[in-house]
């Protein structure tokens, strides 16, 4: 089964399956060891550059910034949710994010 | 694993339906209604409709729309505005209330453009006709062609003027609205075309710009700047300048392409360059794709060279002499720094600049204006890139009766500097792009260091300028205190936020502002500003303009003179705005959205 899969309104928003799903200006700790001096980044969330997905996992690549730090820049492929049964579910924003290792 | 990318998206769409076709569609939904709409084909519909002037709304608004409103150079002809107003009033209410603008509101744009809120789909096609019958139009005023083309907007009427900009933009806007040669570019595409001596068009802001410049021709000194050539003569046209835009943390001044055009060749350029960037912007990356990254990759030299051979069939001249010198609109010193109060026109009557505090009005505020248009002026009404609005023709004879209308206590034409100098783009009330709240937190902030800081003596003006993201509607960079939405952390939760930047404007020579401190929450900002002008005063060297303050400190200095504080100014927005359905709503929760509305 296909999953549709869109960075909408000039990076805005990520769209699965034509339901606007994941938005920017939302706060997320982060485990990406090189995007800034922290051991847990604290990213602003400010534009999504691309949307992918390995397997269930819907990924992305996010601009943002450090709020701890001030480190700006764009990340490696973060997790943002998995399709599960043909649905959509975000991860937790609470959650520690990492980024995929290759 | 599988890739998909927004620009592959947005120009396969664009591939099978854009421009002028999409008005057939757009009335075929009307009809049927929203719900019409098949929802796997709902993104590329709402990216399409922008090229007739309409964006959906954020999530939690579904079904509504924003309508922008493209008036050339901002200017609107007798009766016009009244047209808005009763547009805005019949049509432009939803099911949230703003706290301080009310139910029906217009929005002045940075851009000398207006946007109603809350149109819904059924009602389109009757608000084509009637604006269409008063010689309106939202027709590109999005989407990725010629957007509205701006400029001085009392063009024709000023003292100041070198020459007359108007019938210039009146032929780009007729030649290139609705040309399908021109109608699917690779991004948008922002012109603006300027007259005055006072830079009041913001051209260097955009992405092709005409200012004014002199050229001596026929004469011993053919290649003169403008200089005086002897037994030649002396024509006013424009240079030209290409390349310039303020979004995504990539700002960037027009460059000068030395190329001077008379006026009556204004369109030939124009055209060439727009032809130039619909063959060779990027149209496989939308971050990269205007021409500002062009400009940066080519040089102003292979564009002008890519120009002359391949879009234009005559010789192109060198540059002309230019009046940059001249230059004060939004320059941080000096007159004119905008268009507030009454100036003269070249005929011997006046213009009257009024300050709309972050360019929004209420629809009964709209339609009393255009009543005191016609009373006291011709009737007509223009628009500036500070989101005031000018009323022209006013004789001498009729200023005082005018000046003591009550609605001009709201809209004054002696505005505290916090008020005159206070732009703000639409924020997260509608706009899906914004981090924090922006129109009514300006509003506030206004109020606020109104009452409680003052600016030195001597100094009359004092930009503010609140952008919710990196886009920079609210042109952030060019203001002497740039505000930009951010988000951070106090007493552990997440807030809005707000960076700093200061010391940016226009004049002969523009800068950006330098972005000295970061993440300032929202409600410690007046009091970061207070403090900032307190410093400003004590440390001030003789009648130094804020701008020359900024410049000779480091950023370092100044972000210790930044200061945020909490004061008792209250911020009631404080939390994420983005998650409601409409910020000021009593149960705002995105669970509490309302449904798309019913079709009529």
């Amino acid at each position: 089964m296909t999953t549709r899969l869109r960075v909408l309104d000039d990076g805005a928003w990520i769209s699965v399956d034509d339901h606007r799903e994941i938005r920017v200006s939302e706060l997320w700790r982060l485990d990406a060891p090189g995007f800034c001096s922290c051991d847990l980044a604290d990213l602003v969330v400010e534009n999504f550059q691309e949307v992918g997905v390995d397997g269930s996992r819907v990924e992305a690549r996010v601009y943002g910034q450090c709020i701890a730090c001030g480190g700006a820049g764009i990340t490696d492929w973060l997790p943002v949710g998995r399709v599960r049964g043909g649905e959509f579910v975000e991860l937790d924003r609470s959650c520690v994010r990492r980024t995929r290792r290759e | 694993m599988s890739r998909n990318t927004m620009p592959t998206d947005v120009e396969n769409w664009k591939s099978e339906v854009y421009g002028n076709e999409i008005r057939e569609h757009l009335f075929e939904f009307a009809e049927r209604g929203f719900d019409s709409i098949p929802d796997d084909e709902r993104d590329a519909w709402f990216e399409r409709f922008k090229w007739w002037g309409l964006y959906h709304q954020r999530n939690g608004q579904e079904g509504y729309f924003m309508m922008r409103i493209g008036t050339p150079n901002g200017v609107l002809k007798p009766g016009q505005l009244r047209v808005v107003g009763e547009i805005a009033d019949e049509y432009a209410r939803g099911p949230g209330t703003n706290p301080i603008f009310g139910d029906a509101y217009a929005d002045f744009t940075t851009r000398q453009s207006i946007q109603l809120h809350w149109i819904e789909l059924s009602d389109v096609p009757a608000i084509f006709e009637k604006l269409e019958e008063n010689g309106l139009s939202t027709q590109q005023a999005c989407g990725d062609s010629w957007r509205n083309i701006v400029g001085n907007p009392v063009a024709g009427k000023d003292g100041q003027e070198v020459i007359d900009a108007w019938p210039v933009i009146r032929d780009l806007n007729e030649t290139f609205k609705g040309d399908d040669d021109h109608a699917n570019l690779p991004r948008k595409w922002k012109v603006s075309v300027t007259g005055s001596a006072d830079g009041s068009g913001q051209g260097d802001i955009n992405d092709l710009a005409f200012e004014p410049a002199y050229k001596d021709v026929g004469g011993d000194d053919g290649e003169g700047g403008g200089d005086g050539a002897e037994g030649g003569e002396r024509i006013v046209g424009f240079n030209v300048r290409v390349g310039g835009g303020l979004a995504r943390n990539e700002p960037r001044f027009a460059r000068d392409i030395d190329v001077w055009v008379p006026p009556e060749r204004v369109s030939d350029v124009a055209g060439g360059l727009s032809a130039l960037f619909r063959d060779h912007g990027d149209r496989e990356d939308r971050y990269n794709a205007r021409i500002k990254f062009l400009v940066d990759e080519w040089g102003p030299e292979e564009v002008r060279e890519t120009l002359q051979t391949e879009y234009v069939d005559f010789d192109l001249e060198t540059a002309g002499r230019d009046v940059r010198e001249e230059y004060t609109y939004n320059a941080g010193e000096g007159e004119r720094n905008d268009l507030i109060g009454i100036h003269d026109q070249k005929d011997g009557r006046n213009f009257v600049g009024l300050n709309v505090l972050v360019g929004r009005m209420g629809a009964a505020d709209v339609l009393d204006l255009a009543d005191f248009a016609e009373e006291y002026g011709s009737g007509e009404v223009r628009l500036s890139q500070r989101q005031n609005v000018i009323v022209t023709d006013v004789p001498d004879g009729e200023l005082d009766d005018f000046l003591a209308e009550d609605l001009l206590e709201h809209y004054s034409p002696e505005p505290s500097p916090f008020m005159r100098g206070s732009v703000a783009c639409t924020g997260t009330e509608f706009c899906s792009l914004s981090i924090v709240e922006t129109k009514n937190r300006q509003v506030r902030f206004a109020r606020w260091l109104k009452e409680n800081a003052e600016l030195p003596d001597g100094v009359e003006e004092f930009h503010v300028h609140l952008s919710g993201c990196t886009a920079s509607c609210a042109q952030p960079q060019i203001a002497d205190v740039s505000l930009r939405g951010m988000k951070t952390r106090k007493d552990g939760e997440p807030v809005e936020a707000l960076d700093v930047g200061l010391g940016g404007g226009l004049g002969e020579e523009p800068g950006f502002a330098r972005w000295v401190t970061q993440r300032v929450p929202a409600d410690e900002v007046p009091g970061a500003i207070a403090n900032l002008l307190e410093s400003f005063a004590d440390r001030r060297e003789e009648d130094e303009s804020f701008r020359a303050f900024v410049a000779r400190h480091d950023d370092e200095e100044l972000d210790a003179l930044v200061d945020p504080e909490e004061t008792d100014y209250e911020d009631p927005m404080m939390h994420n705005t983005k998650r409601t359905w409409y910020p000021y709503a009593e149960n705002d929760g995105l669970e509490d959205a309302p449904p798309v509305p019913a079709d009529d």
